[in-house]
């Protein structure tokens, strides 16, 4: 059997011991040594959906952007809104180069009138830290940018359980917090920012708070919320839950190749705001009509597709698969796929190639899955 | 880290039984435990002779895909049709319930080049 290897290297976030404790199996993710499981991917992801689970998200990056231009420069970088990170909403946008290439998919709070907070993926905080600046340097705006990842410590506590174990831990009335809103409180004690976002596709928070609480934390939400069923979740869990849920990648379905209409992210694309980095691309994409877009793929075998596969119809390749995962809460094979217009539709076969072989696969509307929004947690 | 006695193995975590002048093979409990959750197994045709060493099956995992070497030379004379609804067979019962196909080996010297229980075990412990 071929690549029992053990990860080397990395850089471990302070609640590294902590998963060692938990028995966590660690790999070396974006130059970080994170658990991809405790127990396992199956048991984790199902403890989400049903129950609750709760991540180190660390590896994150944190970047705040402040100062009296710091509104010119966020609308200048993202493709939506960003006059619509008021009061206490969260925003999710693409951020793009001219040419509508994406650089990275990130959550935009604004702490005050001259203060964001960014968050961004762990592979990209460098890339995004510089990328930042050098906007800010080319048009002049009076800004400070830093990273502060290193003084932030995240955890993403996800599922339909996450109010119930969180609430008596802190003095915020999270029945008050909807979501995509964040609040500034405390957790146990500790002062933290919650935010009612995450990236399974379940109700959920994710929490920023200070390195040198994080093992108390944790722990006290893991011990208060044994009886609900809280489990700690790995890397693992976290891809399965989020590509059930078919939030995008970076890297895989979304990238400097792939611009968020391809990816399906139209809504977060608001040309209409004013001129912001890759307008005019996405507009000319837009309106001549994309070559290419993001579908849906149940394989109709376990067998599963990876990213880079070919996706062929009648003989022709079509496409290429984005991300492919077992699917651990619907039991069956997923995967995202980039097809060449004309487009199949909903229903459609297509055929898969892994390792030499044609596999079916059907096409399926997006999401894969759904939470009922009627839940009375 | 379960590793029976009566069984021979190779240095990428198969293990081989033989019975006569047939064998059964399958992947070690440590090789289920690192692969976590397996979901798909894909199997050769009865009948399609490898060299040992060869490829002759994919086990794949959520993370991801691995191949199975034959430990010896051979033709497949049965496959574990079990495994095809049931993959996750092989993590709860790796030698047992868990086999993957049964061989005629071509070349009966090469099973002295395996290991036996002790030497896997040393394998595994230093590896």
């Amino acid at each position: 059997m071929e690549g029992l290897n053990k990860g080397e290297g990395g850089k471990k976030t302070p609640l590294y011991e902590e998963h060692i404790l938990a028995g966590g199996r660690i790999v070396d993710f974006a130059g970080w040594l994170l658990p991809v499981q405790y127990t396992s991917i199956v048991e984790e992801h199902l403890s989400v959906r049903q129950n609750a689970g709760l991540f180190d998200v660390s590896h994150m990056g944190e970047i705040e952007v402040e100062g009296p231009d710091a509104f010119r420069l966020i609308q200048q970088l993202i493709t939506h809104d960003a006059s619509l990170a008021t009061g206490n909403k969260v925003i999710y946008s693409p951020m793009c180069y001219k040419d509508g290439g994406t650089v990275d998919d990130i959550l935009v709070y604004r702490l005050r009138e001259d203060k964001f907070l960014l968050v961004v993926n762990a592979a990209n905080t460098a890339k995004d830290l510089e990328w930042i600046q050098k906007n800010a340097q080319e048009k002049g705006y009076e800004v400070k940018v830093r990273d502060i990842s290193a003084s932030t410590l995240q955890l993403a506590l996800q599922g339909p359980k996450a109010e119930a174990i969180l609430q008596p831990l802190t003095d915020y009335n999270l029945q008050k917090l909807g979501f995509y809103r964040w609040a500034n409180a405390k957790v146990a004690e500790v002062p933290c920012l919650i935010s009612r976002t995450g990236y399974t596709g379940e109700d959920g928070f994710e929490l920023y708070f200070d390195p040198s609480e994080g093992r108390k934390i944790w722990r006290e939400l893991l011990t208060r919320g044994k009886d609900e069923g809280l489990r700690p979740c790995g890397l693992g869990a976290r891809d399965t839950l989020r590509l059930e849920a078919a939030l995008p990648l970076y890297g895989h379905e979304l990238s400097p190749e792939i611009t968020p209409l391809e990816a399906g992210l139209d809504r977060f694309v608001r040309l209409e705001k004013g001129d912001f980095n890759g307008r005019d691309a996405l507009k000319q994409q837009k309106e001549a009509g994309l070559r290419r877009r993001l579908i849906g793929l149940q394989m109709m075998d376990k067998a599963i597709p990876r990213q880079g596969f070919p996706i062929y119809q009648q003989g022709e390749r079509i496409g290429h698969i984005t991300s492919g995962s077992f699917a651990p809460f619907l039991n069956c094979t997923i995967a995202l796929g980039l097809v060449d217009s004309p487009y199949v539709k909903v229903g459609e076969e297509v055929k898969v190639s892994i390792r030499g072989r044609e596999y079916r696969a059907k096409v399926v509307p997006l999401p894969f899955y759904q939470r009922s929004r009627r839940s009375s947690s | 880290m379960h590793i029976p006695e009566d069984l021979l193995y190779t240095k990428e975590h198969e293990w081989l039984r033989m019975e006569g002048n047939r064998g059964r093979v399958g992947i070690t409990d440590y090789a289920q435990h690192s692969l976590g959750d397996i979901v798909f197994v894909e199997l050769p045709p009865v009948g399609k002779e490898f060299k040992a060493g060869e490829a002759f099956g994919v086990v794949e995992s959520v993370k991801s895909a691995s191949d199975i070497y034959m430990p010896v030379s051979g033709k497949v004379v049965a496959v574990n049709e079990e495994l095809i609804n049931s993959p996750q067979i092989i993590n709860q019962d790796p030698y047992g319930k868990g086999w993957m196909i049964e061989i005629e080996p071509s070349n009966p010297e090469e099973i002295k080049g395996l290991l036996d229980a002790s030497g896997y075990k040393k394998l595994v412990e230093e590896g």
